[in-house]
């Protein structure tokens, strides 16, 4: 019998950058089959392939043993292909049964049966044993619940070839076991299932093959069964774990430089936090948990509900972000295209910026020495290991390693306390990140007090001292040293039980 | 979750929290406006001014609701008042020189006429749509631009003297006919409210208008035409808009290039006030038909209180940018709270 897909010598390149280079990827009936690689490896380029985003350079892609053609979502759909995409896809203003049949709504003459998109949208929910109300606006469900009706959209299609793109990652335990009852009935029915997912220790449970990806090239498929954690993760980045997160040495009992008391701002309810000198603050929780929003929150990026921030022993409750900025803060944003850096300019310009503020770039009626500016972006690219021929080039024509050295530059332009990383190496290649890691280390043993906010867990257990996990806009834990564990902090971040929305 | 919520505050002020979010604006203005004018005017809220006020108000409804299709895609058409003048212009003329060519056929110089103004609004819809489905101008501009090529062109064809000389048919029938009492322009209007109501609840093509101006992005990735989508909307605004302009011709009895100067604000206002989101994706047809109709009551009302007509043109645009704001104070409520 043939595979229901089969990929063979896949390369697709994005203007100059290649993102895929020869790939090989098969697909049985009844199987799940797991691509692992870090983000930027080239998973989410394969699936979008296979999904009818985008085409392929070169390579052939077969269905059924047919070579088949897939020039969009909807040709894919046609063929039995349901993708689960880590974006969602879906409209938050519209209903839940109006996203799960967005564009193949059923009619009965000119007009959508309304009547049976409802019923329909309920039997999937009710086989999947989710708990969602289909009347409900996509906006005012919860992240999860958003995930299901998402997952409830692909199967809609009844579709053969599933791809699951991150599933789990804002999925309750609860939840996520509903969804392995589903997988293993659906492989009973031959559904072949593509399943991209971080958590390793998910693989055990459904994986009985594993694709590793490392930028943009197949390193090899393994069987799950008989492959350690350790053994994929030095697969994935090819190098050992010990290589890449460094040791960094804590400075003890540093004084506190930044205190957030009882913060309560979007998303949540009420979280106090010190901030030491010397010191790596680690905040981890799922998308949604409120980690990244509570420091968003004490820097004015978004309404202060209540609470009291105060900025070494000054209160500086409700100040405007830039005056913070200014009194020692350095907010590095998650969102590097839309928050971090100014697309269109170069390196250069993006670093000058964070320069004009100094005094010995100032002459005399508030002009700026562009000299003098040269000079310290100069030195402020080395620091971070750009090379000078990247400085002179725009950011948007950069790959986002170096985008991100970019905006780590900006950090460096002035004397800061307080260093907040939020989701510091997304989309970063592995290189890159030890490159960024050693810049934390230099930043956090020069006595600054570093806050690192992440999704990725060995990021920030490997290199926090302290940490905090967040869960349902709370704290419901803070670890140090030797209870930094991924049983323990995977363990808090469904403590607090969800309320009814 | 949100009335929830909102029902947790307790007594009146909860509830019209509740009332705020979930209708928006409008129903605070229509409380305010009846107020106040009936106290200015015992007239205003007589049977026979609240009849006018509909029949006055079948112009700008029409226009509205092409309006509310643009905006719940995300864009907004400024070329409305251009497509009326255009049709105004072209029908008149089609059906001048065509009632002198068949002076015994002039009901079929009057269909042609008003089929000549049909098609070239169908023209600046489909030149709008192209430019924003196809080429990725943004609205503002593309609508912008294509305001001032339509005027132009209205302008160029008539030297700038209106056209007269229309069958008297023509303004009989569609201007001040009645049937069965009703006045046409008022039909028009009732079957345009049926339609756009039922394209919109009821049909794929409303569905994917309201997907695509909700999230653009997550609309192609479930395999809805975006293109298509985003340019059938503005070609439906252009015809709707063009609708009125043959209604509004009739009224005049002559074809004029200042027909529809003011109705893109206007319509954008009407629709702002009823609730439709200027991000997209919100929007109800019935609400709009309210807010037009609130539109053309206030303007009334501001008639018969003798406010100058200068001063309305101040009024009104304060009330545009002050449901913009309260629309934003709405956006925020509904996505905030979670």
């Amino acid at each position: 019998m043939a595979p229901l897909v089969e990929m063979t010598g896949i390369t697709k390149e994005f203007t100059g950058v290649k993102a895929l280079s020869g790939v090989d990827f098969r697909l049985e009936p009844g199987e799940v089959h797991v691509l692992f690689g870090e983000n930027g490896a080239g998973k989410s380029t394969l699936i979008s392939i296979l999904s009818g985003v985008f085409r392929q350079t070169v390579g052939t892609l077969r269905i059924d043993g047919v070579e088949a053609e897939l020039n969009s979502v909807h040709d894919a759909a046609a063929r039995g292909i349901g993708t689960v995409f880590q974006e969602f896809s879906l409209v938050p203003t519209l209903r839940v049964f109006e996203n799960m049949y967005l564009g193949r709504e059923p009619r009965s003459g000119p007009f959508i049966d309304r009547g049976a998109m409802r019923d329909g949208a309920r039997r999937v929910f009710t086989e999947l044993g989710f708990d969602i109300d289909i009347n409900r606006r996509v906006s005012d469900l919860s992240r999860a619940q958003q995930q299901m009706v998402e997952i409830g959209k692909a199967l809609l299609a009844r579709a053969r070839v599933l791809i699951l793109d991150e599933p789990t990652a804002s999925l309750t335990e609860k939840e996520t076991r509903k969804l392995f009852d589903f997988i293993v009935k659906a492989k009973a029915d031959g559904v072949g299932i593509v399943y991209i997912s971080h958590r390793i220790q998910e693989f055990a449970q459904i994986a009985d093959r594993i694709s590793v990806l490392r930028d943009g090239r197949l390193i090899g498929t393994v069987s799950a069964r008989g492959t350690s954690e350790r053994e994929l993760v030095e697969l994935m980045t090819g190098r050992s774990i010990d290589q890449i997160y460094p040791d960094i040495s804590r400075t003890r009992d540093g004084a506190t430089v930044m205190s957030l008391r009882n913060v309560q701002t979007w998303g949540v309810r009420g979280a106090s936090i010190q901030v030491r000198a010397g010191e790596v603050l680690g905040v981890a929780g799922l998308v949604g948990s409120g980690k990244s929003r509570v420091w968003r929150g004490a820097l004015g990026l978004q309404p202060l509900i209540s609470g009291q921030i105060s900025l070494k022993g000054r209160d500086v409750t409700g100040l405007p972000t830039r005056k913070l900025l200014r009194d020692g803060i350095f907010y590095l944003s998650p969102d590097r295209k839309n928050e971090g850096l100014q697309l269109m300019a170069t390196a250069r310009d993006n670093i000058a910026l964070s320069l004009l503020d100094r005094p010995d770039v100032s002459r005399s009626l508030g002009f700026v020495s562009p000299g003098r500016i040269r000079q310290l972006s100069s030195e402020i690219g080395r620091r971070v290991d750009i090379s000078p021929a990247y400085m002179k080039r725009a950011v948007v024509n950069l790959s986002g390693g170096n985008q991100q050295k970019v905006l780590f530059g900006k950090g460096f332009g002035q004397e800061r306390e307080v260093y907040i990383f939020d989701e510091p190496t997304v989309g970063v290649d592995m290189g890159t990140r030890a490159a960024l890691y050693r810049l934390i280390k230099e930043i956090a043993e020069a006595g600054k007090a570093v806050v690192l906010i992440s999704s990725d867990l060995p990021e920030v257990m490997n290199l926090a001292h302290r940490l905090l996990v967040f869960s349902q806009g709370r704290i419901s834990a803070e670890l140090e040293g030797p209870s930094i564990t991924e049983e323990n902090v995977l363990k808090h971040f469904f403590t607090d039980a969800r309320e009814p929305a | 979750m949100t009335d929830q919520s909102a029902s947790k505050l307790a007594g009146p002020a909860g509830l019209l929290k509740a009332l705020f979010i979930r209708l928006g604006v409008l129903p605070f203005f229509l409380a305010a406006a009846l107020i106040i004018f009936s106290l200015v005017s015992t007239q205003f809220l007589s049977m026979q001014n609240l009849t006018n006020v509909a029949r006055q108000s079948v112009y700008l409804v029409l226009v509205s609701l092409g309006q509310m299709l643009v905006l719940i895609s995300g864009g907004f058409d400024l070329a409305v008042g251009t497509a009326i003048a255009v049709t105004s212009v072209v029908s008149a003329m089609a059906m001048v020189a065509l009632a002198a060519w068949m002076p015994d056929m002039v009901w079929v110089a009057i269909l042609l006429g008003g089929l000549a103004g049909f098609g070239s609004a169908l023209l600046i819809g489909a030149l709008n749509g192209l430019g924003v489905a196809q080429f990725g101008v943004s609205p503002f501009i593309m609508t912008l631009g294509v305001q001032s090529v339509g005027a132009g062109i209205a302008l160029f064809l008539t030297g700038g003297v209106p056209v007269s000389g229309l069958p008297f048919e023509f303004g009989n029938f569609f201007g001040f006919g009645r049937i069965f009492g009703v006045p046409v322009p008022v039909l028009f209007a009732l079957v345009g409210i049926v339609v756009i109501w039922l394209l919109m609840n009821r049909t794929r093509f409303g569905a994917h208008l309201y997907a695509v101006g909700g999230n653009l992005k997550a609309a192609n990735l479930s395999g809805v035409h975006t293109k298509r989508t985003l340019f059938l909307a503005y070609v439906a605004c252009a015809l709707l808009s063009s609708i009125a302009g043959v209604l509004m011709t009739a009224r005049v009895e002559s074809g004029e290039t200042n027909l529809g100067g003011t109705i893109a604000l206007e319509s954008i206002a009407a629709c702002v006030i009823a609730g439709v989101s200027l991000r997209g994706g919100i929007g109800r047809v019935e609400n709009v038909v309210l807010g037009a109709f609130f539109i053309t009551l206030l303007q009334n009302g501001m008639n018969m209180a003798q406010i100058g007509s200068y001063l309305q043109m101040i009024l009104l645009g304060s009330l545009l940018i002050l449901a913009v704001i309260f629309d934003q104070v709405r956006y925020r409520m509904l996505m905030g709270i979670r």
